[in-house]
């Protein structure tokens, strides 16, 4: 490394294309904070997000071990797993509840936990409006066919 | 008699405190070229001297070019804020032994500022988030005409972040505020911190409001850099954490 260390004085391959009156562009900081940048608005969105995820998390704790061990662990683990398994789960409606809140916890929570990695990667304001876009439909897509399927489960489908 | 002084010298020779250290520093000149590049200067030097002393000894004997910024010189004004060894230090308060300078050292400007020249970044980004939670006392009605009294233990509850000097070490070793400068950053959130928590001043629920925002409190991720790069050591994650907890119980 320290073999191809030039010095920054030294001449610069391509001749001189800067000089004291024709500086080199700045390499500026991503979305940096000005005098323009808007005052802060009341709502509390965020801190209901920030809320959310740390109180669905500790709920999804106990609905996700539980649902791994009745499907994967317990009574025969995944080879029991038919469609006479999962309708006579859903005959109960403690089952029910329990997935239908266990669909849209896992959702929210997750799409809540990648709408902050997008607000923190995403440098330009079309990236973010795209990937938010996509994000979303993705979201209320599956929560409503989840929820779909939940609620109109017919045991008896041919 | 000439024996002994001899003896004497070469002795204080043998164990000379001076040591050959490189110290491999980010360039940027903009007057030069687009890039940024790593020089390294190799320098005889005292290992119990500081970053700072190395710095000023190349920039006083080998390249005068080298640009950095320092003022008090005794980690107290916060100019001299950079990146040693990957890490957010003061070079003012960094002892070269401390940093193992068997290898090389490197020193580069802080990160998610716009480097001006070598080791200087433009500041005014970081000044504007500080400006925007009003660091000031704001009371209501008339002046006293004594001076506003708190007991100690009023006192004690923001000890801790009124030590801040705004170096702007813990802002930029946030990798939120790296990628977006929106972010108030923990250096404003501290200053915020110290006026919320102080029982003289009646905006602490503006204040609120204002972190409340998008880019305030809610983005940080807690993942300590900000604590562990603070040159006073103030818990900034820890004062970060508590207006969010007074955002949460002022309303529940």
């Amino acid at each position: 490394m320290s073999a191809d260390t030039t010095s920054a004085v030294g001449p610069v391959e391509g001749a001189h294309l800067y000089d004291v009156d024709n500086p080199a562009p700045l390499i500026e900081a991503p979305r940096k904070r000005t005098k323009k940048t808007p005052r802060s608005t009341r709502g509390n969105f965020e801190m209901a997000a920030w809320l959310f995820m740390r109180l669905s998390g500790v709920v999804l704790v106990v609905l996700v071990i539980g649902h791994l061990l009745i499907q994967l662990v317990l009574d025969g683990g995944v080879s029991k797993i038919g469609f006479a398994f999962v309708a006579g789960r859903w005959a109960s409606p403690f089952w029910q509840t329990w997935d239908l809140l266990m669909l849209w916890l896992a959702m929210l929570h997750g799409a809540n936990g990648l709408r902050t990695v997008i607000n923190d990667y995403a440098e330009r304001p079309n990236t973010r409006l795209w990937l938010k876009g996509l994000l979303y439909t993705a979201t209320v897509f599956t929560i409503l066919l989840g929820t779909l399927v939940i609620f109109t489960f017919d045991p008896n489908i041919r | 008699m000439t024996a002994p002084t001899l003896e004497k010298r070469e002795a204080g020779f043998a164990d000379s405190p001076y040591i050959t250290a490189t110290f491999r520093i980010r360039r940027f000149n903009p007057e030069v070229s687009e890039h940024a590049v790593w020089e390294d200067f190799q320098i005889e030097i005292d290992p119990k001297e500081r970053v700072l002393d190395a710095l000023h000894k190349i920039k006083w004997d080998v390249d005068g070019s080298l640009t950095f910024r320092r003022s008090c010189a005794h980690g107290i004004c916060g100019s001299d804020a950079m990146r040693i060894n990957g890490k957010n230090r003061l070079a003012c308060k960094t002892l070269i032994k401390d940093i193992n300078p068997e290898k090389p050292i490197t020193v580069e400007a802080i990160k998610g500022l716009t480097v001006l020249k070598d080791l200087v970044v433009d500041m005014e980004p970081f000044f504007q988030a500080y400006r925007d939670v009003m660091p000031f006392l704001i009371t209501k009605g008339n002046e006293p005409t004594r001076e506003r009294l708190q007991s100690a233990e009023d006192r004690e509850r923001f000890d801790d972040t009124t030590k801040c000097i705004l170096c702007a070490a813990c802002t930029s070793s946030c990798p939120v505020f790296w990628n977006d400068g929106q972010y108030f950053g923990p250096a404003a959130i501290v200053n915020a911190h110290r006026f919320i928590f102080d029982s003289r001043d009646e905006a602490g629920e503006q204040r609120l409001e204002i972190l409340n925002d998008k880019d305030g409190v809610w983005r940080c991720r807690t993942t300590f850099n900000c604590t562990d790069a603070c040159p006073r050591g103030i818990e900034v994650t820890k004062a970060i954490q508590e207006v969010k907890r007074a955002l949460i119980t002022r309303r529940f």
